[in-house]
């Protein structure tokens, strides 16, 4: 058991993944499975984000979907209402996004926990107002329609299924291998030490606002990207992107997953949208499900799936140090409990 | 002259609904120090369970806002000891995360036994007093009225009451509290219940001018938040005048300013406070 575990957290492990979700595409039963797939992986990659900001610094940011829908939003207006190729719109969709929380977050992350939290609900809130009300630019409760899919370049066709599949894949390759480089990088590092204790981590010289603003801004771009690409995908957005459940989701996912963890981003939300999937007799009823099943993970299982795996696999690996060498402390650090190479 | 009156009047009665709800949030975090986000789907059962009784049973209107306080009263002490007592030692972010999930929960809940439909409840009150040329509906007369009542009464409560001393003692320091002997399993209970209540009686009275909705409290429950920040997280007249200034400018400013982003105004305001003060306006050691 053990030594399977081992495994796991080889890098065996995320080849083997690789290796499957490039395969999923063959045997999926029907173009749908890979369509609800592809979904996933865009949710997966502002989980990310999230994860970010909310996982490795500690700050719970209550307005990530609404920074998701302005990206979708900015792309969706770029390519309808002004004709642009997607890929400038894409860009600037990161940009848009990345900006907008610059702002924010330079207001936001003066304020410390309970603050922060009801600052960004709120904020989450405005950009939902502000994308329904303001309709010379969002066409309000209407929505925005004929949004271009990527641009293959006539080698592709990104508006079918399974080479979206494949855009979208690619994009959250891109976005975990910057999360693991992140993680595990002094940047990285800075952030947890500003979740563990900001007293402490200020005492250590680190500049509280400068790091959580970059966390910030790195936590929003993700989002501007995932709903670039999730705009591009339907085709078709209104306000609906903007509520705020979207971010209760998305913190449904991580918490699954485990916050802080490198992969936990994607075993929630890939498993929840799953899980969803099976139940879709609930349909608007999930959260009857879901609502319990949170408070259940955050009293009994906080660090969710992959944290707790983590958490048992460190406690095993130090017993296993002791067993070697009953003298040696362990080989194990005690950050290394978070410092998520599963 | 009577336009302007309207507006006062507008502003009181939305004041007075926020005050109720803001009370309940803010007693609640004077105590345990939690931002309870289920607050406002409490909120939303309240309407709902005073509806059923009106409707469905044919209670009174009286009635039927007693009962719905005490379910809601009920509830929010069942949220207390299933959730956040278990939770009292966790780090922060986890009592957050579940209230999000009991918000979850009872709204799939509501929106399961009655759908997603707006509806309308009755109130014995519909008439319209004149005096004078000016027109006063008796429903928001009900609501000023109501809530001043009731605030005056939980005054009277936490001051002059052993039980409500203890509310007072424990948001002051919880050491302290427990050096003289006070439960704070009681306390908390006793606060949630409060609380329950009030954002019951709050959902009740505002419901016959406005309409009854699965998503009805989360307006509501933001705008208390704002407010709390406003007035100082914990502090009992910082809340209510924060209710008062946040109605007036509501008020004023989607009847002077523009109906479409009247909602806005609530959210820019605690922008701007929280850009210049990080702890809120009047915040000074009150916990």
């Amino acid at each position: 058991m053990h030594r399977f575990a081992s495994l796991l957290t080889g890098r065996g492990a995320k080849l083997v993944l690789l290796a499957l979700a490039l395969a999923f595409p063959l045997f999926a039963k029907s173009e749908y499975q890979v369509y609800v797939m592809a979904s996933a992986f865009i949710w997966a990659i502002a989980v990310y984000g999230l994860n970010i900001i909310t996982g490795y610094c500690g700050q719970l940011n209550l307005a990530h979907g609404g920074f998701f829908a302005i990206g979708a939003y900015t792309l969706a207006i770029l390519t309808a209402d002004h004709g642009w190729n997607f890929w400038p719109a894409f860009v600037a969709a990161a940009l848009v996004s990345a900006a907008v929380g610059a702002l924010v977050g330079i207001v936001s992350l003066r304020l410390r926990e309970h603050f922060f939290a009801i600052f960004t609900l709120c904020v989450g809130f405005i950009i939902y107002l502000l994308i329904d009300k303001w309709e010379e630019l969002t066409h309000g409760a209407i929505g925005i329609r004929g949004i271009a899919a990527p641009d293959g370049f006539g080698l592709v066709d990104f508006s079918q299924t399974v080479p979206f599949y494949y855009l979208a894949l690619l994009f959250l390759v891109l976005a975990i291998w910057f999360a693991g480089r992140l993680a595990s990088s002094l940047l990285g590092r800075t952030f947890m030490a500003i979740r563990n204790g900001d007293a402490l981590a200020q005492s250590l010289g680190i500049d509280l606002m400068r790091n959580k603003l970059l966390a910030f801004v790195l936590s929003t771009t993700y989002a501007g990207i995932a709903g670039g690409l999730y705009a591009s995908m339907i085709r078709f957005i209104g306000p609906e992107e903007a509520n705020p459940n979207h971010t209760f989701d998305m913190i449904t996912y991580l918490l699954v997953g485990g916050f802080g963890t490198l992969f936990g981003p994607l075993v929630g939300t890939v498993g929840v949208v799953w899980i969803t999937q099976s139940l879709q007799f609930l349909e608007d009823y999930r959260m009857i499900i879901f609502g319990p099943l949170i408070v259940v993970l955050v009293i009994f299982m906080p660090r969710g799936v992959i944290g707790t795996f983590l958490g048992w696999k460190l406690r095993k690996d130090t017993a296993a140090a002791r067993a070697n060498d009953p003298r040696a402390t362990t080989k194990v650090t005690p950050g290394s409990e978070v410092n998520n190479n599963a | 002259m009577n336009l302007l009156f309207q507006q006062v009047l507008n502003g009181l009665t939305l004041g007075s609904i926020y005050g109720l709800v803001a009370l309940g949030l803010t007693l609640v975090y004077g105590i345990l120090h939690i931002p309870n986000f289920a607050h406002g789907a409490l909120y939303m059962v309240g309407a709902f369970a005073s509806y059923f009784f009106m409707t469905d049973l044919g209670l009174h209107y009286w009635i039927a806002m007693l009962l719905s306080g005490v379910v809601v009263a009920a509830l929010a002490v069942l949220s207390e000891r299933l959730v956040f007592h278990p939770l009292r030692n966790a780090p922060p972010i986890h009592d957050k995360i579940a209230a999000i999930g009991i918000l979850l929960f009872l709204e799939a809940v509501v929106q399961m036994l009655w759908g997603s439909d707006f509806r309308r409840m009755a109130s014995p009150y519909a008439g319209i007093l004149n005096f004078d040329g000016l027109i006063i509906p008796e429903q928001r007369l009900l609501i000023i009225v109501g809530a001043f009542t009731l605030m005056f009464a939980l005054h009277l409560f936490l001051r002059k009451t052993m039980l409500g001393s203890t509310i007072i003692a424990m948001a002051q320091s919880r050491e302290g509290a427990f050096l003289v002997g006070i439960d704070a399993n009681r306390v908390a209970m006793l606060t949630f219940a409060i609380s329950g209540m009030l954002a019951a009686f709050a959902a009740t009275l505002y419901a016959p001018i406005n309409l009854v909705y699965p998503a009805m409290g989360h307006l509501v429950i933001m705008k208390a938040f704002v407010i709390i920040v406003l007035g100082g997280m914990g502090s009992i007249p910082g809340a209510i005048i924060g209710a008062m200034i946040l109605g007036f400018a509501e008020s004023f400013g989607g009847f002077y300013l523009s109906s479409d982003y009247k909602d806005i105004i609530a959210f820019s305001l605690l922008v701007v406070i929280l850009s210049f003060r990080p702890t809120g306006l009047f915040a000074k050691g009150a916990h």
